[in-house]
């Protein structure tokens, strides 16, 4: 569905600028979106040092939790209460998987919670297989977007809805983290976790509160995502986490800030790539840029090497 | 009973016995028809499987690392192995042995390329670098028109046969088993256990992580080799995130640094997978399911850490049984 246009302001760029500036809006659409992804990838892994590789398809099941939301409840919900339905149940079922498959692990090899969280995603995205196994279509009347043409550039509404929920979104993480007490001791356990739990502080509540802010997360940037491209999959869990995990490595894993910053990286050139070259190069460039990033910046553009101790 | 097993694990001639008796069964299995051709496709994935999972063994098992790019070295070894026997030398099947080394020696090559470029990484930093050159081997075959683009290559001879499968299976196994119980495989477990202490003691870190990356790329190439020639036709698709994942589960549910775990955990797979193929989608929910179980009870896998006897060499056992 192409919305229409609803008004025009005269432009006065040039036709290549108009591109460019066209391009850099897609850009920061996706790049919020990673971005989102990001953050819960590099929350687990602040706290836990561990890659929770189902949080892709709690990503996934953010898109399918608003499908199913809006067609089975008999009012016409606005937005904001279904993104925020969306959080809370993806939030809570991050934290159920966390119960259950991560935390018997804890202070086992590492490599075991790796692989069970390779196995969640798995058994998410094939349960979702099974109850879905052709494309969906997302709901288009939850938000309709209208779009204005500001100096020849084309920006929809849904754009700037996109835009602007993550910026919140992004913001208040970022109060929760640096400004409260519960993202003090967040940060703490990422500093010491051994020590945390002897100055009193619950880390198991901090732990499970982390993996819920992350899912929600990654369930806001579900919906967004399938608002955004409205024919959902799947698939989707996997080919766009796996980019969003990317996004956080480069940032450097670990950092919040890091990962913000690697999800509009990531975002800009996959657009851009795709904007000035064969659409087959993206993944071929955005991946190499991983490669060379990570071969000159082991630890990502934010991150910080281990402590290792002998 | 207990004694019986006992001297019927120390017998050395068990294994040599074995290894000729399955050489013999698949030649004849190959060329009488007392199999079906279901049966011989289904064994000759569990050989490739095992080869995949033995090789990816010594980098995630045996070196403590953790690589999901295993498919891609498979993807290089089908690929080169294919265009040698389509392009280069068609019609040939007495090129066949020289296009499955010609393949391993590919992925060898690149292996080494990757291994140097990202030996100041580690940990989970290093699985990040292997998932990338896993996705850029298959982006750049889907942009090469030689290689035939997205529609991968076609017609390529099925020469992968049974004997050949066991062959290839024996030799990656044998030389991992060496590779293991050398002075290198030393070094490499204890880069496993704790990398800055087994640098301080002398071990050459970067030649052992190296030498391991450059063997378990070899036979991961090999065995894409075996199946681009057992298939017949192989595209980028094929050798995706999904096939790496794949490969993981198996090493970890036969069990990590152990040669008998890989073959079990192979083994399990390949029959499982196949045995589950009625039910669909639900066999990609049950067969996670099943490892997610088995890592919650058994963190190490089925053997982690074991080894069955016969697989040890004899110098080893006698090591360790005296007083």
């Amino acid at each position: 569905m192409i919305p229409a246009v609803v008004a025009d302001f005269a432009g006065t760029l040039p036709d290549w600028g108009v591109y460019l500036a066209q391009q850099s809006v897609n850009a920061l659409q996706l790049g919020s979106i990673y971005a989102l992804i990001a953050l819960g990838y590099s929350m687990v892994y602040g706290v836990l040092v561990m890659i929770n590789f189902a949080h892709g398809d709690l990503f996934m099941l953010g898109a399918f939790a608003c499908m199913l939301l809006v067609a089975a409840l008999p009012w016409h919900l606005p937005f904001v209460v279904v993104l925020l339905m969306v959080m809370l149940i993806i939030g809570l079922l991050g934290v159920l998987i966390e119960r259950i498959a991560y935390r018997p692990l804890r202070g086992g090899p590492r490599v075991s919670a790796v692989i069970t969280a390779l196995g969640c995603g798995l058994i998410i995205e094939n349960l979702t297989l099974v109850k879905f196994p052709y494309s969906q279509h997302m709901p288009t009347d939850l938000f309709v977007s209208t779009s204005f043409r500001f100096a020849g550039v084309t920006i929809s509404t849904l754009q700037l809805l996109i835009i602007g929920v993550s910026a919140i979104l992004m913001v208040a993480l970022d109060f929760l983290i640096q400004k409260t007490r519960y993202g003090m001791a967040m940060r703490a356990i990422s500093f010491d976790a051994g020590t945390v739990p002897l100055m009193g502080i619950p880390a198991n509540r901090i732990i499970s509160l982390t993996f819920f802010v992350g899912a929600a997360l990654g369930g806001a940037a579900g919906m967004l995502y399938g608002l955004a491209y409205p024919v959902i999959a799947p698939s989707m869990g996997i080919l766009v986490g796996w980019k969003a995990f990317i996004a956080a490595v480069i940032g450097g894993i670990g950092s919040i800030r890091g990962a913000v910053l690697g999800g509009f990286l990531l975002g800009a050139v996959e657009v851009m790539v795709v904007a000035y070259l064969p659409s087959t190069y993206r993944d071929l460039i955005s991946y190499s840029l991983l490669l060379i990033i990570l071969i000159f910046k082991p630890y990502g553009l934010l991150g910080s090497p281990p402590n290792v101790k002998v | 009973m207990r004694e019986f097993f006992h001297r019927l694990a120390q017998n050395r001639w068990i294994l040599p016995a074995l290894i000729v008796a399955g050489f013999v069964f698949a030649i004849v299995a190959q060329n009488f028809p007392i199999l079906n051709n279901y049966t011989k496709f289904v064994l000759i994935t569990a050989g490739i499987n095992i080869i995949l999972c033995a090789s990816l063994n010594l980098v995630n098992g045996y070196m403590g690392e953790f690589s999901v790019g295993h498919a891609g070295f498979m993807s290089l070894g089908a690929y080169a192995s294919a265009i040698f026997t389509t392009k280069w030398i068609p019609d040939s099947a007495a090129f066949f042995p020289v296009s499955v080394l010609f393949g391993g020696a590919v992925a060898a090559g690149i292996g080494f390329l990757l291994a140097l470029l990202s030996f100041k990484t580690r940990g989970d930093y290093l699985a990040i670098i292997t998932l990338a050159f896993l996705m850029i081997v298959k982006s750049a075959w889907e942009n090469i028109p030689y290689v035939g683009g997205p529609r991968g290559v076609l017609g390529i001879d099925p020469m992968t046969t049974l004997p050949w499968t066991f062959f290839w299976t024996v030799v990656a196994l044998w030389a991992i088993r060496n590779l293991v119980y050398s002075k290198f495989g030393r070094a490499i477990t204890a880069i496993r256990e704790d990398e800055i202490a087994a640098n301080a003691m002398g071990v050459r870190v970067r030649e052992a992580k190296i030498l391991a990356f450059v063997v378990s790329s070899f036979f991961g190439g090999v065995a894409g080799a075996l199946f681009a020639h057992q298939i017949s036709f192989i595209n980028p698709g094929s050798f995706d995130i999904v096939k790496s994942t794949e490969i993981l589960v198996m090493v970890y549910l036969g069990g990590v640094a152990s040669l008998a775990g890989s073959i079990l955990g192979a083994v399990i797979f390949t029959f499982l997978s196949q045995a589950l193929q009625p039910l669909g989608y639900w066999r990609m929910v049950i067969l996670p399911l099943m490892l997610v179980l088995l890592m919650l009870f058994r963190p190490r896998g089925i053997l982690g850490m074991r080894e069955l006897s016969w697989l040890i060499p004899r110098r080893e056992t006698q090591k360790n049984n005296a007083p």
